[in-house]
């Protein structure tokens, strides 16, 4: 099963490292991972989607709040989060592929980043699925890259995670 | 100052007397401050037995045990006593020198990335950029360590730092956000506690090393006294109680004993008091269906991790059982503990030796009449280990393992440590030949700070546990054999410390006595059966 977990930890040197050490060293085994500081500079948000069952989240929750450098641990389940994810996917594009390109970012709401000759690449922020699906639309065309990030996530409504 | 001089002047403040080390290029200019503090440095010759050294000091005076190493090769070395502290739970700081700072990642000359390398062993880490955050970094290092689930913590200072000035100011307290372990225990929790307490006829407590580190040994006693429950013991935990006492019923577990095995087996309530139930306790849980098990431990992430549990409890074990002295009532369990006798004082067959050995057991029953009360007794790894856990007899004594990790060569340095720890009390290592050909550099550091403390190396020419396992799951034992090994009388001659070897049972009173006698370090090799087995 897989959980999205929300960490708030000091924002110094080495506290990445130290996270996904604990994840490789207990064999946690991690799907996605983004780190961004957050309105406090000294703080640091890291967002983990990691897969297990029940008791090994409990453990990984257990076991990062044992870090020094870990202010804040939470897991959320799925109905509790707003999650994006950000892709940019460079297709082949013919002058004559063009409209159809574009239309399809029209319709998916992705936007046209940069273009070439026979290139277009397109930008996509959503949550993962609709990622995937994006992806798919646009194989046929044949996809020369594909960046990812991780999956960040907040907090629907006015709940709010901090310090 | 220099940072070099605040480094020593933090020790000094934290109250530090001695520190266990071994000196290098990157760490000379900590060394050149330390020499005129009044801090006493004990030379080991080994820097791993530095660590363990200061793992033996921490364990006997309950505060941060401190060694010291320079960089590169000293650090790593260090690696597996930091691995043996964590694992076993003691605080221990350990001060690493480091290269030059503008050298750091260009693989300079006795480089090496220590904070990274130790990361799954330490509590925490540092390394000192910034000169002006040296005192800071200390205190919280102290803090880290003595504090909640103790454990090591590394701080690694680049040479150059070391020699830059900084202002020395050395914090009362320590304020880390991140960091507050819970002390008291949930008041519903305990209630629970309580009930299930009063609810049980046949309760049994397992009290493990968290006991030590909690200092709660008294309030263990009383609390078992008043409703008069049974104790057994995880190997960490052994000597929290004294093992004399009629509550007392061994240690439990793969290497344990009947009594405290069929305790666990067939008890309504299991306590679980400091202890981690590591996988060699945890067999005796094995079979167990419905018993409800209550699991009382500083470490959150242990409750539930190898054993379900019906009630955790987090919290500092001394606060707790305070708590919980306050609130249970009086009981006899005059039945169960009837049950428990039974099987405890059920004829044991002692197993004689072949001529020209000696049976370890009788060896270490022997040993015991010549403990002195408080005696500290540490236990190296392997075949000595459970020969020893499971006849030695202490009361008001100490004993000392590396239970966690079972690093071998632990007990001689870790001897040192509790020697100088407390050098009014009788310690005394006992290890095997395979261990002893692991750490007989250190008789030398014996030797040089005049250490008082007395070796017995249990002499198989073999690893006799590997052996066993082997026969066990393989039916043939391969490279055991400790052929060309020297004798460890002489090897102790050769260290100017007097040895002798006994290869009957009728030479061993002889030989303790010679050994307790003496105020200086004493060796008594024991001549043990090659066949000679673990097993009670």
């Amino acid at each position: 099963m897989k959980h999205t977990i929300s960490i708030l930890v000091e924002n110094q040197a080495g506290v990445l490292a130290r996270i996904s050490g604990l994840f490789a060293r207990r064999a946690y085994n991690i799907d996605s991972l983004a780190v961004g500081v957050t309105a406090d500079e000294n703080v640091s948000r890291i967002t983990i989607v990691a897969d297990g069952d029940d008791h090994i989240l409990e453990q990984i929750l257990k076991q990062l709040n044992k870090l020094i450098d870990v202010i804040k641990v939470r897991s959320f389940s799925e109905n509790e989060l707003l999650t994006r994810e950000l892709v940019l996917i460079k297709v082949n594009c013919t002058p004559a592929q063009r409209a159809e390109l574009i239309s399809i970012a029209k319709i998916t709401e992705a936007k046209i980043s940069d273009i070439s000759v026979n290139t277009i690449t397109l930008e996509l922020s959503d949550y993962s699925n609709k990622i995937k699906t994006f992806e798919e639309l646009l194989r046929p065309y044949g996809i020369k890259e594909i960046v990812r990030t991780g999956t960040v996530a907040i907090q629907r409504g006015s709940a709010s995670l901090t310090i | 100052m220099t940072v070099a001089r605040a480094m020593v002047e933090c020790l000094k403040a934290e109250g530090v007397k001695h520190v266990f080390g071994y000196p290098g290029a990157a760490i000379c200019p900590f060394y050149d401050e330390l020499i005129s503090s009044g801090i006493e440095h004990i030379l080991v010759r080994h820097e791993v037995n530095s660590g363990h050294a200061a793992s033996g000091y921490a364990r006997m005076t309950g505060k941060a045990g401190v060694c010291v190493a320079t960089s590169g090769p000293g650090a790593l070395n260090l690696i597996t006593s930091i691995a043996t502290a964590y694992m076993d739970s003691i605080p221990i700081v350990a001060i690493t020198g480091q290269v030059n700072s503008d050298q750091i990642g260009r693989d300079v000359f006795q480089e090496a990335d220590i904070t990274g390398s130790a990361e799954p062993f330490v509590k925490h880490s540092y390394i000192v950029k910034d000169p002006a955050s040296i005192c800071d970094v200390i205190k919280k290092a102290f803090y880290i360590a003595e504090t909640g689930r103790p454990g090591p913590v590394l701080i690694d200072v680049p040479m150059d730092v070391q020699n830059m000035e900084c202002e020395f100011c050395y914090p009362d307290k320590v304020e880390i956000r991140s960091y507050k372990p819970t002390t008291e225990g949930n008041k519903l929790q305990l209630k629970r506690v309580a009930d299930a307490i009063l609810k049980a006829d046949k309760p049994v407590i397992c009290a493990g090393g968290g006991v030590f580190l909690s200092g709660a040994e008294e309030e263990l006693r009383e609390l078992v006294h008043k409703c008069n429950i049974p104790v057994i013991n995880t190997m960490m935990g052994l000597s929290n109680i004294d093992m004399s006492d009629p509550l007392y019923f061994g240690m439990m577990g793969m290497h344990g004993v009947r009594s405290a095995n069929y305790a666990v087996a067939n008890c309504d309530l299991l306590i679980l008091l400091g202890a981690r139930m590591g996988d060699r306790a945890v067999t005796a849980l094995e079979g167990l269906r419905d018993t409800p098990i209550i699991h009382i431990d500083i470490d959150p992430a242990e409750i539930g991790k190898n054993v379900d549990v019906t009630t955790p409890v987090v919290g500092d074990i001394k606060k707790i059982l305070t708590q919980l002295i306050s609130v249970v009532q009086e009981e006899k369990h005059t039945e169960w503990l009837n049950e428990l006798n039974a099987v405890k004082n059920a004829p044991a067959d002692v197993p004689g030796s072949k001529p020209g050995t000696l049976d370890p057991r009788l060896f270490i029953r022997e040993l015991n009449k010549y403990l002195e009360k408080d005696a500290v007794i540490v236990s190296d790894v392997g075949s000595n280990q459970i020969w020893t856990v499971n006849n030695i007899m202490l009361t008001k004594g100490r004993f000392l393992t590396a239970g966690g990790m079972g690093t071998m060569g632990y007990s001689l340095p870790a001897a040192l440590g509790a020697k100088k720890a407390c050098p009014d009390r009788q310690v005394i290592a006992l290890c095997g030949d395979g261990s002893m050909q692991m750490q007989f550099m250190e008789l030398a550091t014996a030797v040089q700070h005049g250490i008082d403390i007395k070796i017995i190396v249990f002499v198989n020419n073999c690893l006799g546990m590997v052996r066993e396992y082997q026969e066990r799951l393989y039916s043939r034992a391969i490279a055991v054999d400790l052929d060309g090994s020297p004798s460890y009388e002489a090897i102790a001659g050769a260290y100017g410390i007097k040895a002798e070897t006994v290869t009957e049972n009728s030479q061993a009173e002889q030989a303790i006595r010679n050994m307790v006698e003496s105020d200086k370090p004493y060796l008594i090799q024991v001549i043990v059966d090659k066949e000679e087995d673990s097993i009670i």
